[in-house]
């Protein structure tokens, strides 16, 4: 699987990102609009002054006369600590004044006020200018009122508001991100969930995912229930197919087998006898392990769709044992049976399964003229059947490689066997919540294998 | 402002010095070679303590300080006459140096410290605020009630003519700075100003140019009564007592406080040091104890609190009276009411 990074922090950082723009966005926006409320705060105290000058104006024997109001200067020093500037002209005579302050690039028409800006002194100005006709005896003289001022406050201003927006957008964006990173992990916890519950699940568990998930997910579910679907279908089938191949295979063999015992029993060459007996045995061995495949695919079948009822694992024990006395006997192997009342919930059938799988192998492997244990108990809430034989042990590899499929202990060299014996008694045993324990015995050599299950 | 372009030309060709009418003089010679020109609207008598405490913390530097009128100062400072530090107490004066550039900026923590109405734009800076007060000969007053408001003052004037004719002391605002920013502000303030002003013109006034000569001649007897005269001067000469001839007195209507100010010119050679003494009467400037200086500290107890009293501020409308137009238009109705003929 190749990785594309992180679903969450390319949401995080695609949030974050839209978020910087927005803060940046913001801040600029903010600045401009100080910027402009400043100026035009300005522009309407300059106004102001202007106007409120140009009111003063009159006319006096044939003169223009004006007056500077105390107000049209002090509401100046409102806006910060600005320098001044003023200018009044009749026509084109100047009356009082700065007298080099530039004139507006447009002249006002009457009652109109014109702003400009321009260099004076040495620093940009920012003025208002204010045009009025007086007659002055007989003609008309139009008066201009200038009013300058730099604009020192109206950049305070400004900078302080762009600081502060500066800082509200630094906040804002810290904020965003943090509820970026929130969301993006709240969206994805569905996925997250979902994922925990695929890993929880047993290796054989081809169930449907029964989950509420947001609609984004319903199709992977769709797809995931899908794929299970199928995966077990086919593992079904190719279970099917085995266990229809063993069946097939069994019956043509019973008959090789019978028509090979006939045959010993009729020939008296000793050579020949013993190649029927090899074959005999290949038969017998072939058989068997039809009989394993069949059985796992019964255990893999049953185990879907579990039946539990009250079954004592001691009775169990014993009709087993019965069962494979004769097998015993013939190698002169002695089974001990020490059984006390043992109640577990489950398939009858499938735990007669598993422990003649246990049992059987523990013959098989024993040598001759020994002695194998079956002892059944209650211990800590969990029933226990341990079978211990006297045979070479399970040798020193790692015990759960024994209960892999097809998987035979290092030590078996010579015994015909499949290798599906445990796995089937393992794959039971895990159905029905319990587990084998492969081991040692206390004392002496041997293996100990204990197939434990929760006791009811 | 600009009305004089030819003469002000021609005064520099004249010579900067030569154009300015020096009141008095004094060199303090420092160890070093550095100098420091001050020019001041403050008598030598009045400012002697400061110059000598900077001169004591600056050793090596030699102090140049020449007294002028507010008005003098003004156009010297104008008109380009090299000086490190202007020292005045016309604040509109001050005001229109800094705002037409012929001031140069100066921070330091001291100037941080000073509260926002004591400076403008880091140009101008107040080191003492001065309350504009009434001094009265209390031999002349005698049997008279002592008036508190310009009302009281325009009835007692009007009832006893034979005592204040010819003996009633105020400033010629038309030479005087100072006088002229005390009497538009007064005038901007109070509709009771140009009501005294023409019973006071009725009585033969006694027009001065400066508050000292005022003092001296009430403490002399000659004047009954001075107005508007500045309150630390007053203080000073009366502490330096008059065997109780004199008695100051604060309106209780309508007062003005007149802060005097410092400010750096644009073309001066030694500005670390000016600003060094400006910080010096700043720190004077912002002390909560009276101690034994001649100028009041800026928060005074008494005159914050006091009803009436407003402290003149230091803007852009301090420029108003100072138009031309309006000067003169001040100028012909002080007359009319004062030197009547």
């Amino acid at each position: 699987m190749t990785g594309t990074g992180s679903i969450g922090r390319k949401l995080t950082l695609l949030l974050a990102g839209v978020a910087a723009l927005l803060s940046l966005l913001s801040w600029a926006m903010v600045n401009g609009l100080a910027k402009q409320a400043a100026e035009r705060t300005q522009d309407n105290v300059l106004a102001a002054s202007a106007t409120t000058i140009a009111e003063t104006l009159r006319s006096e024997q044939g003169e223009v006369r004006l007056e500077l109001p105390y107000s049209a200067f002090s509401m100046l020093g409102a806006i910060g600590e600005d320098r001044v500037f003023y200018r009044v002209t009749a026509g084109e005579q100047m009356l009082t004044g700065y007298e080099d302050l530039p004139l507006p690039s447009d002249p006002p028409s009457q009652g109109q006020v014109v702003f400009d800006t321009a260099q004076f002194s040495g620093e940009a100005i920012r003025m208002a200018s204010v045009s009025r006709v007086i007659f002055a005896g007989v003609q008309a003289v139009p008066v201009t009122v200038t009013m300058a001022q730099t604009r020192n406050g109206v950049s305070a201003i400004t900078s302080d508001l762009s600081q502060l927006a500066a800082f509200l957008s630094v906040m804002f964006f810290l904020v965003a991100v943090a509820m970026s990173a929130f969301a993006a992990q709240t969206s994805l916890k569905p996925l997250n969930e979902i994922a925990a519950a695929v890993a929880r699940r047993g290796p054989s568990d081809l169930r449907p995912l029964r989950r509420e998930a947001p609609t984004e997910l319903a199709p992977l579910m769709t797809s995931l229930n899908r794929l299970m679907d199928r995966l077990g279908q086919s593992i079904r089938r190719s279970e099917d197919f085995i266990a229809e191949a063993a069946h097939r295979v069994r019956t043509p063999l019973a008959t090789v087998r019978a028509q090979a015992e006939v045959a010993l029993r009729t020939t008296d060459d000793d050579a020949e006898k013993q190649r029927l007996r090899r074959i005999i045995r290949a038969v017998d061995e072939s058989s068997r392990s039809a009989g394993q495949l069949l059985d796992h695919a019964t255990v893999a079948y049953r185990a879907e769709d579990l039946s539990r009822h009250p079954t004592d694992l001691a009775d169990i024990a014993r009709k087993t044992v019965d069962g494979l006395e004769p097998t015993a006997a013939m190698k002169d192997i002695y089974i001990k049976l020490d059984t006390a009342p043992a109640t577990v919930s489950g398939d009858a059938v499938l735990l007669e399964n598993a422990f003649r799988n246990v049992l059987d192998n523990a013959i098989k492997y024993s040598p001759e003229d020994t002695t194998v244990t079956v002892r059944v108990f209650v211990e800590n809430g969990y029933a226990r059947a341990a079978v211990v034989d006297e045979g070479p042990g399970l040798g020193d590899g790692p015990a759960e490689n024994l209960t892999e499929r097809f998987r035979r202990g290092r030590n078996t060299e010579g015994i015909v066997g499949s290798g599906l014996g445990l796995t089937i008694a393992s794959d039971v045993l895990r159905a029905h919540g319990g587990h084998l324990d492969l081991g040692q015995p206390t004392k002496g050599k041997g293996a100990c294998v204990t197939l434990v299950l929760p006791s009811s | 402002m600009r009305y004089a372009c030819l003469a002000l030309i021609l005064t520099f060709l004249a010579g900067v010095s030569s154009a300015l009418e020096v009141e008095d003089h004094r060199r303090y010679p420092g160890t070093g070679n550095e100098e420091l020109h001050v020019i001041s609207t403050a008598d030598l008598e009045v400012f002697e303590p400061y110059l000598l405490a900077f001169q004591a913390a600056r050793p090596d530097l030699t102090i140049d300080y020449t007294v002028a009128s507010s008005a003098e100062l003004h156009r010297a400072i104008r008109n380009g006459a090299v000086f490190d530090l202007a020292l005045s107490s016309a604040m509109d004066l001050q005001f229109q140096l800094a705002n037409d550039g012929y001031a140069q900026r100066h921070q330091s923590d001291r100037t941080l410290a000073l509260p926002n109405w004591a400076k403008w734009r880091d140009l101008i800076f107040a080191f003492t605020a001065e309350p504009a007060v009434m001094v009265l000969s209390t031999e002349r007053f005698a049997g008279l009630p002592v008036p508190t408001t310009r009302q009281e003052l325009v009835g007692v004037l009007r009832q006893h003519p034979d005592v204040f004719e010819g003996a009633i002391g105020t400033y010629d605002v038309r030479e005087s700075g100072l006088g002229y920013l005390f009497a538009t502000q007064e005038a901007r303030s109070t509709d009771a100003y140009w009501r005294l002003s023409e019973v006071m013109g009725r009585l033969d006034p006694q027009l001065y140019c400066c508050s000292g000569q005022m003092i001296d001649d009430v403490t002399e007897g000659k004047l009954a009564l001075a107005y508007n005269v500045l309150g630390s001067y007053a203080a000073d000469r009366l502490a330096r007592a008059s065997g109780g001839k004199v008695q100051v007195l604060s309106m209780q209507d309508f007062g003005n406080v007149m802060l005097r100010t410092a400010l750096i010119p644009s073309n001066a050679t030694n500005p670390d040091a000016a600003g060094l003494m400006i910080d010096m009467l700043i720190d004077l400037g912002l002390r909560s104890t009276p101690e034994n200086w001649p100028l009041p500290p800026l928060n005074q107890v008494g005159i914050d609190h006091a009803a009436g009293f407003s402290q003149i501020r230091l803007g852009p409308a301090l420029m108003v009276y100072l138009d031309p137009l309006n000067r003169r238009a001040f100028l012909s109705e002080w007359e009319n009411a004062m030197v009547q003929k």
